[in-house]
């Protein structure tokens, strides 16, 4: 039997991941559920007069996405390493590099892309102007992708660990910065009414990078975890 | 050329010539960072805007310049590592961190100490001190990632794809933050750039980078000898070492 090619390969791994996902469906909405409940500590925490709340909307809404797509990024190879699958991809003749964009494909797929469809209703409950909220969803949809390819690589350098969820937090959220910054000033310059397009071109370009070299990183990662 | 490449790979070899460099280099060193501070902090002339609180950068900036270059260093090491698996470049990578993030922490502490008689506040989200923040994670990162694997030649290569990472990073860290601060400029602080630094403060300035280069690298010896040691401790030469220095 010859080996099925690098791309079949990678189409398989994705919809075994996405039928993994859909199968159990409470955990997909999981990480929806968390970006809600911590949108809704801040009225409580800051108040809730609709100007302040409509001034940090911005911010909020995406370090909430940020940590929901942190905490989902240690899950994304451990229960493949515990069940051994992991070992078997790592033997496959068929490149690591494409097979780990596929794992971050699906866990985007998942969260990132769900996070950025269902972020217009919360930017309503915090008061973010209407006029702002296409770049909001557009920047998440963008920058969440970019903190999934960055959340594997923490990912997969923890998941040979016992306790990784605390360390792969102080492994990434560094890396995670440049995304803030320009996914946030990308929302905050549509409430300005000066165009977003600039951010979300600089998030595209982010993309571009993370694409191109974090499934290095991630293979290179997992070859030592499954070593442990 | 292939012998010194395996002679590096040899701890007992590097042990050796570690302890050969130290022996010089340390009294140079401890002369160095006495002279270049007393000259700093007491001979120069103080400056004319800013009075003695200036004095600091001879410790600050060293410091800072350092601290950056430490991480270059570290993931040189680990791409050496990662690249011809030689053992001694996990040394040097894992001793870099702790050193890197003990720099980057006296860059912070002392810039603060400065900034509240010069701006009047303790602490500033500017482009620059941020990014030196965001440093003392990276270098954290790195050393919390080490401590968690138990086995520690994984943990070594570990660190070393984590700090390659970080190389990438950092530009765009740095880029990214640069802008973010420029987008949010608060209007009341000026720094004194633009004035360029006269030469008399810039020597002992300069003289004080160098000394902290040479701190640098005793730390980082130190702290490989010390590590070899440790992952040596049941070869024949470290036992002949303790042997010998014991005298038992």
């Amino acid at each position: 039997m010859t080996p099925a090619s690098a791309a079949g390969f990678c189409f398989r791994l994705l919809r075994r991941q996405l039928v993994l996902g859909l199968r159990r469906p409470v955990e997909l909405g999981n990480p929806l559920l968390f970006f809600a409940m911590v949108v809704a500590l801040f009225p409580l925490g800051l108040g809730p007069a609709p100007d302040t709340l409509a001034d940090f909307a911005p911010g909020i809404l995406w370090i909430v996405a940020l940590l929901s797509n942190l905490l989902t990024s240690d899950a994304v190879f451990r229960s493949d390493l515990e069940d051994g699958s992991l070992e078997q991809l790592l033997l496959a003749p068929q490149p690591l590099y494409f097979s780990a964009l596929a794992y971050v494909l699906a866990h985007w797929l998942l969260t990132g892309l769900l996070l950025g469809l269902v972020s217009p209703v919360f930017a309503l409950m915090l008061g973010l102007a209407p006029a702002a909220i296409p770049a909001l969803a557009f920047s998440l949809l963008l920058g969440t992708a970019v903190l999934s390819l960055i959340g594997g690589i923490g990912g997969a350098l923890t998941v040979g660990l016992k306790r990784g969820g605390m360390l792969i937090s102080l492994l990434i959220l560094p890396f995670y910065m440049p995304v803030l910054i320009f996914g946030s000033s990308a929302v905050q310059a549509a409430l300005n009414g000066s165009p977003a397009g600039p951010y979300l071109a600089i998030l595209g370009a982010l993309l571009c990078i993370s694409i191109a070299l974090a499934p290095m990183a991630i293979a290179a990662g997992l070859r030592i975890s499954v070593d442990t | 050329m292939w012998t010194l490449f395996h002679k590096f790979g040899s701890p007992p070899w590097l042990y050796r010539l570690s302890g050969a460099i130290l022996r010089w280099l340390l009294p140079i060193t401890v002369v160095a960072l006495v002279a270049g501070s007393v000259w700093g902090l007491l001979f120069t002339a103080p400056d004319f805007r800013q009075g003695n609180s200036y004095r600091i950068i001879y410790i600050h900036v060293p410091a800072a310049v350092v601290a950056l270059a430490g991480y270059y260093v570290m993931a040189i090491a680990g791409a050496v590592s990662l690249i011809w698996r030689m053992k001694m470049a996990d040394i040097a990578m894992r001793a870099c961190a702790p050193i890197g993030a003990a720099l980057t922490f006296i860059a912070l502490v002392t810039g603060s100490i400065w900034g509240k008689p010069t701006w009047g506040t303790w602490w500033v989200w500017d482009a620059r001190i941020t990014s030196m923040l965001i440093l003392l994670f990276l270098y954290l990162g790195v050393v919390a990632l080490y401590e968690a694997y138990e086995n520690k030649a994984l943990a070594a290569k570990a660190c070393a794809v984590l700090s390659l990472v970080g190389t990438v990073n950092i530009p765009i860290i740095y880029k990214s933050v640069d802008w973010w601060y420029s987008l949010h400029q608060p209007a009341s602080i000026k720094f004194t750039g633009g004035s360029t630094i006269d030469p008399s403060m810039l020597y002992p300035l300069l003289f004080m980078i160098l000394a902290f280069y040479a701190l640098f690298t005793c730390a980082l010896l130190l702290n490989m000898r010390a590590e070899i040691l440790q992952r040596e401790q049941r070869t024949a030469w470290v036992r002949a070492l303790a042997g010998e220095r014991g005298g038992s």
